[in-house]
């Protein structure tokens, strides 16, 4: 079994949740803060779209934007980067593919903080920044840390959009996923085998691990039921 | 120096259109049932709801005015607002939530005067429980808490939403006689929103009637409860026994709803539509307004018997009598009221 691939999808799921969670959490924070129902169902449908789409779906638009002659390529291009078949761009497809979950986890999480806590703020004085640090996204946290692991696991298993637009390139954009395709592709069972039982081991421990998590923040302010 | 509060604003089945003023320093309570448009009223001055249209000052300075486009933030005027739930940050100890009130800049208000936290701590008597976490307080000690939070802010205007509504009876008590030990301290005006007709009276000295959205009645909370000039008032503030009237002389009135002639001792005005009997008021001694009843039902509580009876041959509607737990009632035969007890009352 070559290591790499492992390495690679190590690599990549950890930088990718690192952009996940910042990008979903801010726009689930600007959605809910946004006046209008109708605005924020809109929002609603268009970002949670990659998560009910084919992941093939997904890289047809990145490669679409991102592709060598396209726009956003050509863009990149003038500054000497070559985004498609690349390692980044297995972070990009992660990452497209990870923030409906890091985005609705989000949005749920600040939804069931009471709005009490933050008119209570506001009739102290405090600055929405403060109000958002110090009291919503600290109520929020045990749904945003679920959210983020979810994205983590779910960046960690990315396929389809992967191979649209970073490739199967071997020490490259190789990914567990990517390379369980090419072992069965080519007949080597027993390393897919291997990759499929990390994968599956990995990702147990890191679901497993939200509802230990969320069980432990729960009760941190919470007394025992008393009678 | 004082709060001016004139405003409206319409829902699809309800709208609130109210304007009252409070004295310098002065505790003004809204009386009202659930859904007349008192909490709403408190949360447009808070900043919290915006109303349609109207305007609200506090001590000159203006907090919404539609008319000029003015629409101050919650943060931006200084008005404090203990929630029926006070609201307590829950990831923060009693002194965090107390610390985070500060205002950075010194501002006018008239709470904690230049008071460390320490200092409201102690007065407060939460020294010991500085470390802890709301849920570790008791109820009493979530009030205190969440006032010191207020006081630090220091503002200009005190807002009760209900503050004790969700306490059992005997809680709710002894955290009245502590809310206002605590407010003595306060030097700004206070608003306490209630539906509640006894901690109205204790608490504040004006009362704003609210019904549907409207006022009804304003003035003093004494003279309001003694005499509550419209049926409306009378029905909240406890008045049990309402019903309308026709005149039969200078002094003396049928109540078509009880069946029964009365004398209210003073000239009954053709404003008079209604009368009310406040059901502690009934007597079984007296010579005036005397008549006989027929006990329908009994009631006993802890330190009372309420009583449905209907007077005369029992051919008129019932009424509420209250008296002390000693009293034979089943034996009553005849009850009198005193003709000072009698309120007057016109239908708006």
């Amino acid at each position: 079994m070559v290591l790499t691939p492992i390495l690679i999808s190590l690599k990549t799921a950890s930088v990718a949740i690192l952009f996940t969670f910042v990008i979903g959490t801010a726009l689930a924070y600007a959605v809910n803060r946004s006046a209008s129902e109708r605005l924020k169902a809109a929002l609603d449908a268009v970002l949670t779209l990659p998560l009910v789409l084919p992941p093939t779906v997904a890289g047809f638009f990145l490669l679409y934007l991102f592709g060598v002659h396209r726009p956003l390529g050509v863009l990149l291009g003038a500054i000497g980067v070559k985004l498609v078949f690349s390692w980044p761009a297995t972070v990009l497809a992660a990452v497209v593919i990870a923030l409906p979950l890091m985005y609705r986890s989000a949005r749920a999480a600040f939804d069931q903080v009471d709005p009490i806590y933050l008119q209570a703020a506001r009739t102290i004085g405090l600055p929405e920044s403060k109000i958002a640090m110090k009291i919503l996204f600290p109520l929020a946290a045990p749904g945003l840390t679920s959210g983020g692991i979810l994205s983590f696991s779910r960046g960690l298993g990315e396929f389809g959009a992967t191979a649209m637009i970073a490739g199967n390139i071997a020490g490259v954009s190789r990914t567990m996923p990517l390379a369980i395709y090419s072992a069965v592709a080519g007949g080597r069972m027993e390393d897919a085998y291997e990759y499929v039982l990390i994968l599956v081991i990995v990702s147990f421990l890191f679901v497993w691990s939200i509802s230990i998590f969320s069980e432990t923040r729960a009760g941190r302010y919470r007394l025992k039921e008393r009678g | 120096m004082s709060l001016s509060v004139d405003i409206r604003k319409r829902y699809k089945n309800f709208s609130l259109e109210v304007a009252f003023e409070t004295a310098p320093g002065e505790t003004l309570a809204l009386l009202g049932a659930s859904g007349s448009g008192k909490s709403v009223t408190l949360k447009c001055v808070a900043g919290l709801l915006t109303p349609d249209e109207g305007r609200i000052v506090l001590n000159g300075r203006v907090l919404f005015d539609s008319a000029a486009r003015v629409n101050l933030r919650p943060q931006a005027r200084h008005v404090g607002y203990l929630f029926q739930s006070y609201a307590l940050f829950p990831n923060m100890t009693v002194r965090q939530n107390i610390e985070i009130a500060r205002r950075a800049e010194t501002g006018g208000g008239s709470g904690a005067g230049g008071q460390t936290t320490d200092d409201l701590l102690r007065r407060m008597e939460l020294t010991e429980q500085a470390d802890q976490y709301p849920v570790q307080l008791s109820g009493g000690q979530q009030q205190r808490a969440a006032l010191a939070r207020i006081y630090a802010y220091e503002p200009e205007l005190l807002l009760l939403d209900e503050p004790f509504s969700a306490l059992d009876t005997y809680l709710r008590e002894n955290m009245q006689a502590e809310l206002l030990r605590e407010m003595r301290g306060y030097a700004g005006d206070v608003v306490l929103v209630t539906h509640s007709r006894d901690e109205a009276y204790k608490i504040a000295r004006r009362l704003v009637i609210l019904d549907a959205g409207r006022p009804v009645a304003c003035g003093e909370t004494a003279a309001l409860f003694h005499d509550p000039v419209t049926a409306q008032a009378a029905r909240i503030t406890g008045c049990k026994n309402i019903s309308p009237i026709r005149k039969t002389g200078d002094t003396t009135f049928f109540a078509e709803a009880w069946g029964l002639e009365l004398d209210a001792g003073r000239e009954v005005l053709p404003a008079h539509t209604y009368a009310g009997i406040r059901a502690h008021d009934f007597g079984l001694k007296g010579s005036m307004n005397s008549f006989p009843i027929v006990v329908e039902d009994v009631m006993e509580g802890p330190f009372d018997k309420n009583v449905l009876f209907r007077a005369g041959d029992g051919g008129g509607g019932r009424l509420w009598w209250i008296t002390d737990k000693g009293a034979d009632v089943r034996e009553a035969a005849a009850l009198s009221i005193a003709p000072e007890h009698i309120l007057l009352l016109q239908e708006k």
